[in-house]
C-alpha cells in the first residue's frame, strides 16, 4: 500500500459518500418545488403539508450534500496536486464557473426559501425554491462538464512549453458528446431517488392503521373522510405515493433512453470501458450481453452464464450486428499507441458493477409500477408485500448511482484523464502516507458517524408524519409585530 | 493590467469578501458559548446567520474554484502543501454545517449540547487556522524547484504564523460580537456590545502587531497604503464600539478584516506562494497561472455574474435584516 492507494480509496469513497446526498438534493428540490407550487395554484393545505414535509427531509440531507461536496472540490489539490497542475487550466473553469452560477443561487436562495416563509410574498417564495432547485441542477451540468472532459477531453491542447493542457474551446468543453448524455442520465438517476424516496415513506404512512382516529376506521377500503386529521393524512400520503411513483417511472425510461445512448458514445470514445462492461476479451460482431457470469472474468473460463444475443451490438452501437471491439484487441492497441503498459480497468468490477446499476435501478421502477397498480381507480394499497418492498424501494437507485459511478471511473482506469494523464502520474508528490491515511482515516470515520446520525435522523422525521401547518403570515410591514415569533428558526 | 494581475484581484476579492463574511459567522460561533447563556439565547445567536451562513461559504467554494481555474500551480502546491490545516478546516467546516441543520431537529438537551461544541469548534479551529494558512502564504514555505511543497508540518507553525491564526480568531471574533450587537435585541445585544468593546481593544493590538511584522517581511507601497487603511479601521471600531455605534462598529471590523486580507495580498503580489528555501521554487502570477484563453473565458463569465450574484446576496440580507431577540423563538 503506498499513497496513492490510499488517496485512490479516499477519492472513491468519498466521492460515492458525496453521491448518496446529490441525487436527493437535485430530485427533491424539484419535487418539493412542484408540491408548493400546487398549493400556490389550489390553496389545498394537503400540498403545503406535504411541501413542509418532504421539504424538511430535503434540507436534512441537503447539509450532508454541501458539507461533503466541499471535500470534493478541495481533494484534487490535496491528493492530486500534478493532476490539478496538468488539468487545472481546462477543468477548473468548470469548477469555478459551478460556483458562481449555481452554488450561490443554490445556498442563497434555499436560504430565502428555509426562512423566508413569512418574510417574503407568496409568490416570491415559490420563486426562491425554483431557484435553488436550478442551481441545483446547473451545478450537476457543470460538474458532469469537468468529468466528461476527463473521459473524452475535447477543446484543449498540450502546451509544449508547460506540458499542462491548456483549454483552447470552452463550447467543446461544455458541449462533449459525452457531457450532453452523462447530463440527462444523471439527472434521470436523481429523480429515480427521489421519486422512490417520496413514494416508500408515502406507502409506511399508509401501511400504518396507527394513523386512524378510531379503530373501526382501519381496514376499510372506502375513501376515508376527509374531515378526520387521520383521513387527511392519508389523502395526502396516496397523492404523494402516486405521484412519487409516476416520477420515479418517468426518471426509469428517461435512465433507459439516455443510457443507451451512453453506451453509443462510450463505445465511440471510450471503447475499453464498453469492452469492459461485458467482460469481452475477443472483438465480437454480433456481441451478445450476459445478464449474469458464474466463474472468473479473466476470459479464461467461464463456467455458466445466461446471455442475450445481439444485446451488447445493440447497446454499443445500434446495429444487432455491429461489432464491439474486445479488451485483448484493444490493449494491443493501446500499447501500440500509448506505450508498454497495462490499460485495461480492473473487470470484474466494471463488469459487476454495470449488472448491479443496470438491475437495481429496473427493480425500483418496477416497484413503481406496482405501486401505481396497487392504486388504480382510487384504490389502497393492501399488499403487505408491496409494503415490504416500499421500505427497501429508496435504496435500490440510491446503489445505482453509486454502483453508476464505480463503473464509470472505474473504467477509465488506468487513465485520471483518458489518453493523456495516468492516475498514478496524477498523485500529489509531496503527501506523504501517513498524512493521506490520516486523512482518508479522519473522513472514513467522520462520514460513518454522520451517516447514522442522518438516516436516523431522517427515519424520526419520516415517521413523524406529516405537520399541522399554518400557512405564514404574508409579510406587511404596518401591522408586523415586533415580538412574532419567527415562521422558521434554527 | 494583464489577465493574470486581474484574476490575481479576482482571487484576493473573493479571499477578502470571504474572510469579512464568514469571518462574523465564524465569531458567532465561537461566542455561542459565551453569549448563549440558554438555549434561547442560542437559539438568538444561530438565528442571525441561519439564512446566510451557507452563502457565505460559498465565497469559499468560489475563491477555491478561481484559484483552481486561474492558477493551477499555486492551487495544487498551496492545497497539497498545506495538508493538515485544510484537512482541519474541512473537518470542522462538516461538524459546523450540519450543526446549524441538526441542532434544532431534536429537543433534549444532550443533542443539542453536542452539536453546539461542534459549533464552536467548527467555528474556532477555522478562525484559527485560516490565520495561520494566509501568514505562511505571505512568509512563504520550503518549495523544491518543481514548486512542490518541501516542508514538514512544523514549518507552517513558526512564531509570525501563530500570531496570525491569533489575530484572524481575534478579528472574526469581534466582527461576531458587533455583528451580534447590530442583529439582536435585549441581554444578548448588551452582552455582545460589552464584549464587541473589550475585545476590539485586543484585537486592535493583535492585528496592529501582526501587520507591522507582515510590513518587515515583504512590502510594496499598496501593501502600505492598505496596512495604514486597517489601522484606522481598527481605531475606527474600536471607538463606536466604546460609543455603542454599532452599524459604524460593523464597517469597521469588516473594513479591518477586508484591509487586513487585502495587505496580505498587495505586499505577497508579484509573488503568489514565495520559497524559503530554493528561489526557483517561488510561485508567481505568472509561471501559476492559466493560458490567456481560458483566463479570458473566466473573466467574461465573472463580470457577468458577479454582479447579479452580489445583487441577490445583498437582497437576502435585507429581506433578514430585522433584529432577533427570545421573543421570536419560536417553541
Amino acid at each position: 500500500m503506498d499513497a496513492l492507494d490510499v488517496a485512490r480509496w479516499q477519492f472513491g469513497v468519498t466521492t460515492v459518500y458525496h453521491f448518496l446526498f446529490v441525487p436527493l438534493t437535485i430530485g427533491l428540490s424539484v419535487l418539493v418545488a412542484v408540491l408548493q407550487t400546487r398549493w400556490h395554484r389550489t390553496g389545498d393545505p394537503r400540498y403545503l403539508r406535504l411541501t413542509k414535509f418532504y421539504g424538511k427531509l430535503f434540507l436534512i440531507n441537503f447539509a450532508m450534500g454541501v458539507v461533503t461536496g466541499i471535500v470534493q472540490e478541495f481533494q484534487f489539490g490535496m491528493n492530486w496536486s500534478d493532476y490539478s497542475r496538468f488539468v487545472g487550466d481546462v477543468f477548473g473553469a468548470p469548477l469555478a464557473i459551478e460556483a458562481l452560477l449555481a452554488f450561490f443561487l443554490e445556498s442563497t436562495f434555499l436560504g430565502l426559501w428555509i426562512f423566508g416563509w413569512d418574510r417574503l410574498p407568496r409568490r416570491v417564495h415559490l420563486a426562491t425554491i425554483w431557484a435553488a432547485a436550478l442551481g441545483s441542477t446547473l451545478s450537476a451540468y457543470f460538474i458532469l462538464a469537468a468529468n466528461s472532459w476527463m473521459q473524452n477531453p475535447v477543446g484543449y491542447r498540450i502546451n509544449p512549453d508547460t506540458g499542462r493542457a491548456e483549454l483552447t474551446d470552452i463550447v467543446a468543453v461544455l458541449t462533449n458528446k459525452v457531457t450532453l448524455v452523462t447530463f440527462p442520465h444523471t439527472l434521470a438517476g436523481c429523480f429515480l431517488v427521489a421519486g422512490a424516496l417520496m413514494v416508500s415513506i408515502a406507502l409506511w404512512h399508509l401501511r400504518r392503521p396507527a394513523d386512524a382516529p378510531a379503530p373501526a376506521a382501519t381496514g376499510t377500503d372506502t375513501p376515508d373522510p376527509e374531515s378526520t386529521k387521520a383521513g387527511q393524512d392519508r389523502a395526502a400520503f396516496r397523492f404523494a405515493a402516486r405521484f412519487g411513483a409516476w416520477v420515479t417511472l418517468a426518471a426509469a425510461v428517461a435512465v433507459v433512453i439516455t443510457g443507451d445512448q451512453q453506451g453509443k458514445i462510450m463505445t465511440e470514445v471510450q471503447p475499453m470501458k464498453m469492452a469492459a462492461a461485458e467482460a469481452l476479451y475477443t472483438t465480437e460482431a454480433p456481441a451478445s450481453f450476459s445478464v449474469l457470469t458464474v466463474g472468473s472474468l479473466d476470459g479464461s473460463r467461464e463456467l455458466f452464464a445466461i446471455k442475450i444475443p445481439y444485446l451488447l451490438s445493440i447497446l454499443g452501437t445500434g446495429d444487432p450486428n455491429g461489432q464491439v471491439r474486445g479488451i485483448n484487441d484493444l490493449q494491443a492497441q493501446y500499447v501500440s499507441q500509448y506505450g508498454p503498459g497495462g490499460y485495461t480497468p480492473i473487470i470484474p468490477v466494471t463488469y459487476w458493477s454495470f449488472r448491479f446499476m443496470i438491475g437495481l435501478g429496473l427493480a425500483a421502477a418496477a416497484i413503481a409500477l406496482w405501486v401505481l397498480w396497487a392504486q388504480r381507480r382510487g384504490r389502497t394499497p393492501t399488499s403487505r408485500w408491496l409494503f415490504r418492498a416500499g421500505l427497501v424501494m429508496p435504496v435500490l437507485p440510491l446503489a445505482a448511482n453509486c454502483f453508476g459511478w464505480i463503473f464509470t471511473e472505474m473504467g477509465r482506469q488506468p487513465w485520471v484523464v483518458f489518453g493523456e494523464m495516468l492516475t498514478r502520474d496524477g498523485v500529489s508528490r509531496s503527501v506523504s502516507l501517513p498524512e493521506v491515511l490520516t486523512s482518508f482515516t479522519a473522513f472514513t470515520l467522520v462520514y460513518a458517524t454522520l451517516a447514522v446520525v442522518e438516516v436516523r435522523l431522517l427515519l424520526r422525521y419520516a415517521r413523524a408524519g406529516l405537520p399541522d401547518v399554518e400557512p405564514a403570515p404574508e409579510p406587511d410591514p404596518g401591522t408586523d409585530d415586533e415580538n412574532r415569533p419567527l415562521a422558521f428558526a434554527y | 493590467m494583464d489577465l493574470p494581475t486581474v484574476w490575481f484581484l479576482l482571487i484576493a476579492a473573493l479571499f477578502t469578501g470571504y474572510f469579512i463574511l464568514e469571518g462574523f459567522d465564524f465569531g458567532v460561533g465561537i461566542l455561542l458559548p459565551v453569549l448563549g447563556r440558554n438555549d434561547r439565547e442560542r437559539r438568538v445567536l444561530i438565528n442571525t446567520i441561519g439564512p446566510v451562513w451557507d452563502g457565505n461559504e460559498v465565497w469559499l467554494i468560489t475563491a477555491a474554484g478561481g484559484l483552481f481555474a486561474a492558477f493551477p500551480g499555486w492551487y495544487a502546491t498551496l492545497f497539497s502543501g498545506f495538508y493538515l490545516p485544510l484537512l482541519l478546516i474541512l473537518l470542522a467546516l462538516i461538524f459546523r454545517g450540519v450543526a446549524f441543520e441538526y441542532r434544532h431537529k431534536r429537543t433534549d438537551t444532550a443533542w443539542k449540547n453536542r452539536w453546539d461544541v461542534a459549533i464552536f469548534l467548527g467555528s474556532l479551529l477555522p478562525a484559527v487556522l485560516w490565520g495561520i494558512v494566509v501568514a505562511n502564504l505571505l512568509r512563504g514555505v520550503p518549495l523544491a524547484a518543481d514548486h512542490e511543497y518541501a516542508g514538514g508540518l512544523l514549518d507552517l507553525l513558526s512564531p509570525y504564523a501563530l500570531l496570525g491564526g491569533a489575530t484572524t480568531a481575534a478579528l472574526f471574533t469581534t466582527h461576531g460580537a458587533v455583528f451580534l450587537a447590530l442583529k439582536t435585541t435585549g441581554q444578548v445585544r448588551d452582552r455582545a456590545g460589552r464584549l464587541a468593546a473589550r475585545g476590539a481593544l485586543a484585537t486592535t493590538l493583535l492585528a496592529g502587531t501582526f501587520l507591522a511584522i507582515t510590513l518587515t517581511i515583504r512590502h510594496t507601497p499598496a501593501a502600505v497604503g492598505l496596512a495604514a487603511g486597517a489601522a484606522v479601521a481598527l481605531l475606527g471600531a474600536l471607538t463606536a464600539t466604546r460609543v455603542r455605534r454599532e452599524g459604524w462598529a460593523f464597517v469597521g471590523t469588516a473594513a479591518a478584516i477586508g484591509l487586513t486580507v487585502a495587505t496580505l495580498f498587495a505586499a505577497l503580489f508579484p509573488n503568489v506562494l514565495p520559497s524559503t528555501t530554493d528561489p526557483a521554487g517561488t510561485l508567481t502570477v505568472a509561471n501559476a497561472a492559466s493560458g490567456a484563453y481560458s483566463l479570458k473565458v473566466m473573466t467574461w463569465v465573472a463580470v457577468v455574474f458577479a454582479p447579479l450574484v452580489l445583487a441577490y446576496q445583498g437582497w437576502t440580507y435585507w429581506v433578514f435584516r430585522k433584529r432577533i431577540g427570545v421573543a421570536n423563538i419560536p417553541e
